[in-house]
């Protein structure tokens, strides 16, 4: 039973870890048209911000939760940073931005290295998340399942934002037809600002979740950043149905892999599936006409 | 990519060289200049890039061995003057940067590299130029230059004891755990051969990217085999994601203890858990009791604050320049060749003990030490090996070795 229990466990937190990364990626292409590689690395400041966070709340089993907002806030500003500063002025360019934000990505992590250091610091799992329950053979952590929660809080959060909020209307407006909804007075500007915070906020936020497994290193979010994109485009452009499904997806198949090989080789194999099926499929898990994100 | 190219470019023209002017193996050196009062060496180490903060702490003790031997008169009586270089975490620029080093500023000798991957980027270079090369970390053997001086473990002075702890404390069952590169793997290959001698049983073998720090699925591998120690050959960060995954299920000292070849007195401390009770095997911690190490910790805290931990390679690295100056002393020249035909027997009285130079296969004789890490993340030596071990790279000693048998 633990055969199949394990990589079913520990597959859907590794795709819920994807989740929160792709959901920001997922929103700025939808929208925007921007391929931010620079994403990773506002997962890596979320990270940091953990880190920080427990140097000023010293009591562990309070700092995670005072990090979450901390950290959706720091890579936020970091993300409404690099659009006003550099995104804004090359949007439709989708290769550009491509180019430039792996520049930024470079600069962010020698960044971190200069500042925090190339080994890392640790971030202390609070009391109440350290442990497991044992389903059938498998001592599921109960990080793993805070990770699982933390996705899904992410994803009804960011699904109220879209439908029910004035900015969520203007979002969907926007993606669907931009020239229009200018004409009928939504500032499209400021609503890509917003999508663009928020985005790089959700980032931070599984940065946090990231780094209750390996603590912080500079070198962070570039594990994540490629299964991020590929969990985009398996997807669908601009899908959040699709990222979701594909996101969890993608987690589980690759922890089939890797208890049933190796993890080098679960990498190499889930990459060849999603190619094979990219093959089948070219525009994803689902089609849409109009880029509608909800 | 382009570095690589150049580099492997550059390696291929020196060569050429090599060649061009063969029999006149002292033309290389004739560019060393050792007629003032000072001599130059090359200290070549990572201070940017993934391995800066490891390689720093080597460049610091290598600074200090430098002003220790100046203030007490130099070499031969001349004060060294270093000349430093970044490696960048990069072979392809430790490849150039040692031809500039050995070509360009005429150094004497280099100190430094630390990844096999930088090691094997140096070893045409330095021996296309007939220079030296000093390497300060333990790596997996199979290898031996002349114009390279080896002072950190091979695998027959670290992995070989950790394996006769382990029998020695009844082990019947052990767990393969490492990152999926040639250390790891080179290693893992040796203590299986060793444990089918020794009946130790190989319950799991596992590897994970060095990139990759979610170690879930296989230790709960570990959970499921239940082995009586787990042999941990993880690099970098990504023993963070393991040491995390191993407690987070349940795993403990008491269960299943770990012994690690690469968490030292600096890595200890930032696993974001409390590594008490688990073992790692060195040939040199902070704690070992010698005047030698008392001198050298206090000369070091000294000079970069009472917080700095001192580690092995860094001990390895401040004995290879004290070895350097033995070497030149006896063979009373800077020659290569004349260093080369002096160097058996050669000895240092080190922080980790003494140590003596194998003139066969320039590697020197460690002894091997196995410590329990304590609440102050600190090693308490609880095993040693019965003296300092001659080092057999290429395991010529080990009937049980057969490198051709995975």
């Amino acid at each position: 039973m633990d055969a199949l229990t394990t990589p079913l466990l520990a597959g859907t937190a590794t795709g819920a870890l994807l989740l929160i990364a792709a959901l920001g990626l997922a929103l700025t292409f939808g929208q925007m048209g921007v391929i931010n590689m620079a994403h990773g690395e506002f997962l890596m400041a979320g990270a940091y911000t953990a880190y920080l966070t427990q140097q000023v709340v010293t009591n562990t089993d309070l700092s995670i939760l005072v990090a979450l907002p901390a950290a959706f806030l720091v890579a936020g500003c970091l993300g409404l940073l690099l659009e006003v500063s550099i995104i804004a002025w090359m949007y439709r360019r989708p290769l550009d931005t491509l180019l430039v934000t792996v520049g930024v990505g470079l600069l962010l992590r020698q960044l971190a290295k200069d500042v925090f250091g190339a080994q890392g610091d640790p971030v202390h799992t609070p009391g109440w998340l350290d442990g497991n329950i044992l389903v059938f053979g498998y001592h599921w952590p109960y990080r793993q399942m805070f990770t699982i929660l933390l996705a899904l809080a992410a994803l009804a959060g960011l699904g109220a934002l879209l439908k029910y909020t004035s900015y969520g209307r203007r979002i969907r407006a926007t993606v669907q037809n931009r020239d229009l909804a200018e004409t009928m007075g939504v500032s499209t500007r400021s609503v890509d600002r917003v999508t663009f915070f928020v985005g790089s906020g959700l980032a931070g936020i599984g940065g946090v979740a990231v780094s209750l497994i390996s603590g912080t290193n500079p070198n962070l979010g570039t594990t994540y950043i490629i299964s991020a994109f590929l969990v985009v485009v398996a997807g669908g452009l601009g899908q959040l149905r699709g990222t979701v499904i594909a996101a969890f997806t993608v987690g589980i198949v690759t922890a089939f892999f890797t208890d049933w090989l190796s993890s080098s080789m679960a990498q190499v194999l889930t990459f060849a599936l999603v190619v094979v099926f990219l093959q089948a499929r070219p525009q994803g898990l689902f089609t849409v006409r109009t880029r509608g994100l909800a | 990519m382009t570095g690589t190219v150049l580099a492997l470019t550059a390696t291929l023209g020196l060569s050429a060289c090599g060649g061009s002017k063969s029999g006149e193996s002292s033309a290389a050196e004739s560019c060393v200049d050792t007629s003032g009062d000072t001599v130059k060496l090359g200290f070549l180490n990572s201070t940017s890039g993934a391995m800066a903060i490891s390689e720093q702490t080597v460049r610091d003790s290598l600074a200090l061995a430098a002003e220790e031997i100046n203030a007490s008169g130099g070499i031969l009586g001349k004060q060294i003057e270093p000349v430093v270089e970044d490696g960048a975490s990069d072979p392809a620029t430790f490849a150039e940067k040692i031809e500039k080093l050995l070509t360009g500023d005429c150094v004497a000798a280099v100190f430094g590299g630390w990844t096999s991957a930088s090691r094997k980027a140096m070893l045409p270079v330095v021996e296309a130029d007939n220079g030296l090369l000093f390497y300060p970390v333990q790596y997996e053997g199979l290898e031996a230059s002349k114009n390279i001086y080896y002072t950190g473990a091979t695998t027959n002075q670290q992995i070989i004891p950790a394996m006769d702890f382990l029998k020695s404390q009844g082990v019947k069952t052990l767990f393969l755990a490492g990152s999926d590169y040639v250390f790891p793997r080179t290693a893992n290959k040796i203590i299986k051969q060793y444990a089918a001698d020794l009946g130790i049983e190989i319950v799991g073998e596992e590897y994970v990217p060095l990139d990759d720090d979610d170690w879930t699925t296989q230790v709960a591998k570990i959970v499921a085999a239940k082995p009586d120690f787990v042999f941990n050959t993880i690099n970098g960060s990504s023993n963070v994601g393991f040491i995390k995954a191993y407690y987070e299920q349940g795993l403990s000292p008491a269960v299943s203890p770990i012994i690690s070849v690469s968490i030292a007195e600096e890595e200890a401390p930032a696993m974001g858990k409390d590594v008490t009770g688990q073992y790692a095997a060195w040939n040199y911690f902070q704690s070992v009791d010698s005047p030698a190490n008392a001198t050298f910790i206090k000369a070091f805290q000294d000079k970069y604050g009472k917080k700095r931990p001192t580690s092995d390679p860094m001990e390895a690295a401040y004995t290879s320049l004290y070895l350097y100056k033995s070497l030149v002393e006896k063979a009373d020249s800077f020659d290569v060749d004349k260093i080369n035909a002096a160097a058996d027997g050669v000895s240092f009285d080190a922080p980790e003990g003494t140590v003596t130079i194998d003139g066969e296969n320039h590697h020197i004789a460690k002894t091997g030490l196995i410590g329990r890490i304590n609440a102050d993340n600190q090693f308490d030596v609880v095993w040693s090996s019965d003296g300092p071990i001659e080092p057999d790279p290429f395991l010529k000693g080990y009937d049980w070795w057969d490198p051709s048998k995975e």
